[in-house]
């Protein structure tokens, strides 16, 4: 039990993929101008970071470690994941015109993300189980929107500003999301 | 060995794998898309220029086919493109709109508009405006380094090297915007194209700060005001506003700015034209005229003379439709009052 805590504060507050690791710095700054499209790219990332838990696992022990091919991890996770998000976007798009509204858009901007190749590449030096596995990358995805959204609030409050010109835009978000970095560092500790 | 064979099968096997997946879910999975967004793409430049306010012609679109946006939504296409998604939406087309064109709203050229000091910075016009205000005497100026050209994805602009301006092709302009975005001046403003007097100076401020600083700028003297007989100049913040809905285009506001700040389109000023066979000698088109450019005496044929500045007031009052109105040979004689100057006489253009 203490297991699953830790691994769900580690994931969301503690190891945050954004604040701490520095992962999937490019969707967190290229769609976090608006905090409704940042809730969207942080609903598809928990839902691509939660499958490809899941079946880079599969792969990783049913047939990397098996052939003792494991040096061929990298590889193989990005083909999956790549191939697997593709699939999963034509599926959404048939089967749920609703949900692909929701999440279609992004899903091409993460396929091959490296906070999800992160996630599946952390679960394996970790040594997690499956059902580890697939709790991290969940928790580790709820901590990239925990993230996204609250930085995207910012931008949105920087945005309405009167910000003199140099600072308009990225300067401005880069030390803005530098402080919020900083604020993150104060649950290293936790566990 | 064994080893690279195993890495080289399961990876190939798993690419071919997933390959034939995403072939198999492409096949079972398709959705059609509207064939009418397809041809409303098709129709649409393609220039990606955001001039719309949607982030593509592919965002437009999507959006014109849900009609959130209206068929005429594309500013780079204008009227021809309007007309052709109008026919695929099959919704009758809106009437023509006047096509804008980019303007440059200074005639500052560096023997008009004296410069501050030599400017030895970044060669951007953000950059350089940041300086003291710029390095052209008047706050208002262009200051010619080419912020505007970098933007135009049309190469519509040009900065002429001699005197230090922006100068606009309007063929190539593709009333887009970008450049009146990022012009950190505000010199630039999209302008209709067939207006036959604009106002080139935005110079905000007592008149004799402006000369000191430009000879073509506006004084504020406000001559154009009391010249316009129609109503149609107000001095607004030492700067005349032309309402273009009451302007007729007579263009005398511009034959009177004492400046030149006011532009107009002189080659194609009009003088009217009285047709012989058809003009009974009413005289109301000689009561009309509000520059005393028509004689003639009742009962007889009326005549036109060079001051007439082809307002076309005197061609909407003619009961016998006898008036026309056409683009002048001979530049306007402002003397030429009732019974001086006869048309053969007068200067020609050039």
């Amino acid at each position: 039990m203490s297991d699953i805590i830790k691994i769900v504060i580690g994931g969301i507050l503690v190891n945050n993929y954004i604040m701490s690791q520095f992962l999937g710095i490019c969707p967190f700054l290229g769609v976090s101008k608006k905090s409704g499209t940042a809730f969207g790219m942080g609903m598809a990332v928990t839902f691509v970071m939660t499958i490809a838990s899941f079946f880079t696992w599969m792969i990783e022990h049913f047939i990397l470690i098996p052939l003792k091919i494991e040096f061929m991890q990298t590889i193989a996770f990005i083909l999956v994941i790549a191939s697997l998000v593709q699939i999963v976007e034509l599926v959404l798009k048939k089967l749920s015109r609703a949900l692909y509204q929701a999440l279609g858009v992004y899903l091409p901007l993460i396929t091959t993300n490296c906070a999800v190749l992160g996630v599946a590449i952390l679960n394996s030096t970790s040594g997690y189980s499956l059902f580890q596995s697939v709790l991290n990358g969940f928790s580790s995805a709820l901590g990239f929107t925990l993230s996204i959204v609250l930085f995207a609030f910012i931008r949105e409050r920087l945005a309405a500003n009167n910000m003199p010109k140099w600072m308009d835009g990225f300067p401005g978000a880069l030390i803005a999301a530098g402080l919020m970095s900083l604020a993150f560092l104060g649950f290293s500790g936790l566990i | 060995m064994m080893t690279i064979l195993y890495a080289t099968l399961i990876l190939g096997g798993l690419g071919l794998l997933f390959g034939l997946l995403l072939t198999l879910a492409n096949k079972v999975f398709f959705v059609p898309s509207d064939p009418k967004r397809d041809a409303i793409r098709e129709c649409l430049p393609g220039a990606n220029c955001g001039g719309c306010g949607f982030a593509g012609c592919d965002a437009l679109a999507d959006a014109i086919v849900a009609e959130k946006a209206p068929i005429s939504a594309c500013p780079v296409g204008g009227a021809g493109v309007a007309n052709q998604i109008a026919e695929i939406m099959g919704i009758e087309a809106l009437p023509d709109s006047v096509k804008n064109v980019a303007t440059v709203v200074c005639q500052g050229t560096l023997d008009r508009c004296k410069s501050k000091f030599v400017y030895h910075g970044i060669h951007d016009c953000v950059a350089a405006s940041l300086v003291n205000d710029g390095n052209r005497s008047c706050k208002y100026a262009c200051l010619g380094l080419g912020t505007c050209v970098s933007v135009c994805k049309f190469g519509a602009i040009t900065i002429d090297e001699h005197s230090k301006i922006a100068k606009v092709d309007p063929e190539k302009c593709q009333s887009c915007g970008a450049c009146v975005k990022a012009c950190p001046k505000g010199v630039l403003s999209l302008q209709p194209v067939t207006v036959p007097v604009r106002l080139l100076c935005r110079a905000a401020e007592e008149g004799f700060l402006v000369s000191d600083n430009c000879k073509i700028g506006c004084i504020g003297c406000e001559l154009c005001a009391t010249a316009c007989k129609f109503d149609a100049i107000t001095i607004q913040n030492h700067l005349p506003v032309l309402d273009m809905n009451k302007c007729v285009g007579c263009m005398m506001c511009a034959e009177t700015c004492p400046t030149g700040a006011i532009w107009a389109d002189f080659d194609h000023r009009k003088i009217a034209e009285i047709d012989r066979d058809l003009c009974v000698g009413c005289t109301i088109c000689k009561k009309t005229c509000k520059f005393e450019a028509i004689s003639g005496e009742l009962k007889q044929i009326h005549e036109v003379n060079e001051a007439c500045t082809g307002c076309g007031e005197c061609a909407k009052k003619c009961p016998k439709k006898a008036i026309k109105l056409d683009v002048r040979k001979h530049v306007r004689d402002a003397n030429a009052k009732v019974g001086t100057t006869i048309v053969e006489h007068a200067v020609p253009k050039n």
